[in-house]
């Protein structure tokens, strides 16, 4: 299978380490990608999610869970939005644990992606969330509303804030990261160019692939955000309406006393 | 109801006259819904009805959240997420309720504060100035329980902060925390009882504020110009006021509509801004987050509470006059809650004749150096304890405590206020009479 070949190595590395938490200072840099998902109308990008989801399946599933998405969820309109056919399909990729038969079996569209392998390994369903890439000036959270959160931003300026530095601390092994809080991270670089095929041919550099996975990775956070937006924007249509009509309502209700006092 | 003079509710068909001599609710409605309300309100009297309809979405969004949820350690967290993925509309009925929380203490800040600038606490509404403060520190545990149940990182850790205060009791704190945790430490006996009182408290809630309106009925609404309403006769009285409804039904919810629209485009476009990216981390006892922030109403008060630390003076002071029972962590806490304690003893502190601060020419100044002193307290409560913000807490904490305890009862001995309007009505004519557009275009 795809994803168990992949990483060995990675996991490897990955395994010595003592942690995500390194110490330390250092300003964190945030690159501001542009994500299609951004601002009011944006949406989720399909075609961007099937590329995230292969990265996640052939790099980051060897060590990173997703305990809080359902594979059905992939077969989601505003999601992926694969067939049914394509879901199971994927789902029967993964071994899950089932209690009842106290026993491994591969996974179905009911179930859930597998938790990390790595105890060290965050889980990745809610990192987009988790993390806020932007923040200020001055702890005001101006740049928060203006370039939103920043959690996408924030993965994607991990994957691709690699420096080629590394340092051994403690028997492990830190990497160093301009995104990383700290500027060590125990991760080691896990995208290159060209690590992972696109069936549309799509473009397979580090920076893109980091791209990708990151946006997909929003989705895994908030897959109801397009349904959200679409509510809120309903909300303040309909109370904006609502608003204006109260306001005349009002106006006209005071009218006779405001006269009253003008007369006085 | 209220002392002011008013046509009271009178049954007229038989369906009416049988009920009311069983049971009065239609006149209760009635008085509650007619009450003679001061007509020059001006637009800082919105805050109470945004507030009774927090308190009505907090509860009907909780309800329904609770049917989903589940307080269990290695559950709830997870029972969140299934509300976010796979409960119908749960997505937007947890970012309201979220979100909710966070328009509820907006209100309540804007409310208290109109009611420190106009005098509304001043003698006759102590006692519906006392119940808003225990509204407040109602609403505060409340909105720190809830904070607890999704059992994020934030929850977790700031659940042992703040239990922790309590543990700085000399002698007795260690018990007081064991018994509010029903543990030595954060877990499962504190999530179970943390949810079971996040549920019943409001509903007290619910309580305190009847008997909050039941008291501003009895003694009438104050008024920006602080003049008591006229009740020599019917006649008089109905000169200086509107009934409830609908003058003041029609502008509340105009008022209501528009704080709405901010609130929907909020949980709509960027429901998680008010909140901490740690809180999407499932609990975890061993690691701790970097920061530890409360959430954003509470951070003036965590401001005052870290303001005083071993270094300063006062602290030693103290904690050698008392023998080291005071120390700098035990002060921490006594500050805090002597912040609120002094805000909830305003009607005591102020000696002043005039109640409205728009008669006041220099509380005004003090007033407005309240308002940025409560922003900046804000706003340091959520930077690191270093050096400068350390001092900006200390000097924030210092002023607040000025305000209630030095400044309030001196103005009324050093200040000499303008008279106010002799009527409302008289305060009315000026701002909408004949007079107010010559006075405007000057």
């Amino acid at each position: 299978m795809i994803k168990k070949l992949a990483l060995t190595a990675l996991t490897a590395l990955a395994l010595t380490s003592g942690g995500a938490y390194a110490a330390g200072g250092g300003e964190q840099h945030i690159e501001d990608f542009k994500f299609s998902f951004e601002g009011p109308f944006g949406k989720f990008d399909q075609e961007q999610l099937r590329r995230g989801l292969k990265i996640y399946t052939e790099v980051c599933s060897a060590c990173h869970g997703m305990k809080f998405l359902n594979f059905r969820n992939l077969g989601d309109e505003g999601g992926p939005h694969y067939s049914e056919d394509e879901v199971r399909a994927y789902a029967a990729g993964f071994d899950v644990f089932d209690p009842v038969l106290d026993d491994t079996r591969p996974a179905t569209p009911a179930d859930k992606f597998p938790p990390s392998n790595l105890e060290t390994a965050p889980d990745l369903t809610l990192m987009a969330k988790a993390r806020a890439g932007f923040h200020g000036p001055a702890g005001l959270g101006i740049n928060q509303i203006v370039k939103g959160m920043g959690g996408a931003e924030y993965i994607a300026s991990l994957l691709t804030g690699y420096t080629g530095e590394e340092k051994e601390q403690a028997g492990s092994v830190f990497y160093e990261n301009t995104a990383f809080p700290g500027g060590w991270i125990a991760m080691a670089p896990p995208l290159e160019d060209e690590l992972v095929e696109f069936d549309d041919g799509h473009s397979n550099t580090a920076h893109h692939m980091a791209e990708d996975v990151s946006a997909f990775l929003m989705w895994t956070a908030e897959p109801k955000m397009m349904a959200r937006q679409q509510a809120g924007f309903t909300g303040v249509l309909f109370l904006s309406i609502f608003a204006c009509l109260m306001y005349l309502t009002n106006k006209r209700l005071w009218a006779p006393i405001k006269k009253k006092a003008k007369e006085s | 109801m209220a002392g002011i003079p008013h046509d009271h509710y009178e049954p007229k068909t038989g369906i009416e006259k049988w009920l009311h001599s069983r049971l009065n609710v239609v006149g209760l409605a009635y008085d509650t819904l007619m009450i003679p309300t001061p007509k020059n309100l001006n637009w800082m009297w919105i805050w109470g009805i945004v507030l009774a309809f927090c308190l009505v979405l907090q509860i009907a969004t909780g309800v329904v959240l609770v049917m989903h949820y589940t307080p269990h350690v290695d559950l709830a967290f997870a029972s969140i997420e299934h509300i976010m993925r796979d409960v119908n509309g749960g997505h937007m009925i947890r970012y309201m309720h979220m979100n909710g929380a966070s328009l509820f203490f907006v209100a309540v800040y804007a409310h208290i504060f109109r009611g420190l600038y106009y005098g509304s606490y001043k003698a006759p509404r102590e006692v519906t100035w006392i119940i808003g403060m225990l509204i407040y520190l109602v609403m505060m545990g409340t909105a720190f329980m809830g904070y607890v149940l999704p059992w994020g990182q934030m929850s977790f850790h700031g659940t042992a902060v703040i239990t922790g205060l309590f543990g700085a009791i000399p002698g007795i704190g260690e018990s007081i925390q064991t018994w509010l945790l029903g543990a030595s430490a954060v877990g499962q006996p504190a999530l179970n009882r943390f949810f079971s009182l996040h549920y019943l408290l409001p509903f007290v809630l619910a309580g305190l504020v009847i008997l909050h309106i039941w008291a501003f009925h009895t003694t009438g609404n104050n008024n920006p110009t602080g003049v008591e309403v006229r009740r020599g006769s019917k006649a008089e009285a109905e000169k200086d006021t509107l009934p409830f409804w609908p003058y003041f039904v029609i502008k509340d919810v105009f008022a209501l509509a528009v704080i709405l629209v901010v609130f929907f485009a909020i949980v709509g476009f960027m429901p998680n801004y008010l909140g901490h990216p740690d809180n999407y981390i499932e609990a975890n006892p061993l690691a701790t987050p970097a920061h530890i922030v409360p959430e954003w109403y509470f951070l003036p008060f965590y401001a005052i509470l870290r303001a005083f630390t071993a270094d300063v003076w006062l602290v030693q002071l103290v904690s050698f006059v008392t023998g080291g029972i005071i120390d700098a962590k035990f002060f921490g806490v006594l500050a805090m809650f002597g912040a609120i304690a002094v805000m909830a003893l305003a009607p005591w502190l102020d000696t002043s004749s005039v109640r409205s601060g728009r008669y006041r020419p220099m509380f005004k100044w003090w007033f407005a150096i309240l308002c940025v002193d409560f922003m900046v307290l804000m706003w340091v409560g959520a930077r690191p304890t270093e050096f400068p913000y350390d001092w900006i807490s200390l000097i924030g904490s210092a002023y607040w405590f000025g305000y209630f305890l030095v400044i309030l009862p001196l103005l009324g001995v050093l200040e000499k206020p303008i008279t106010p309007p002799a009527t409302i009505e008289d305060d009315f004519n000026a701002h909408y009479g004949k007079d107010a557009d010559a006075s405007a275009a000057e």
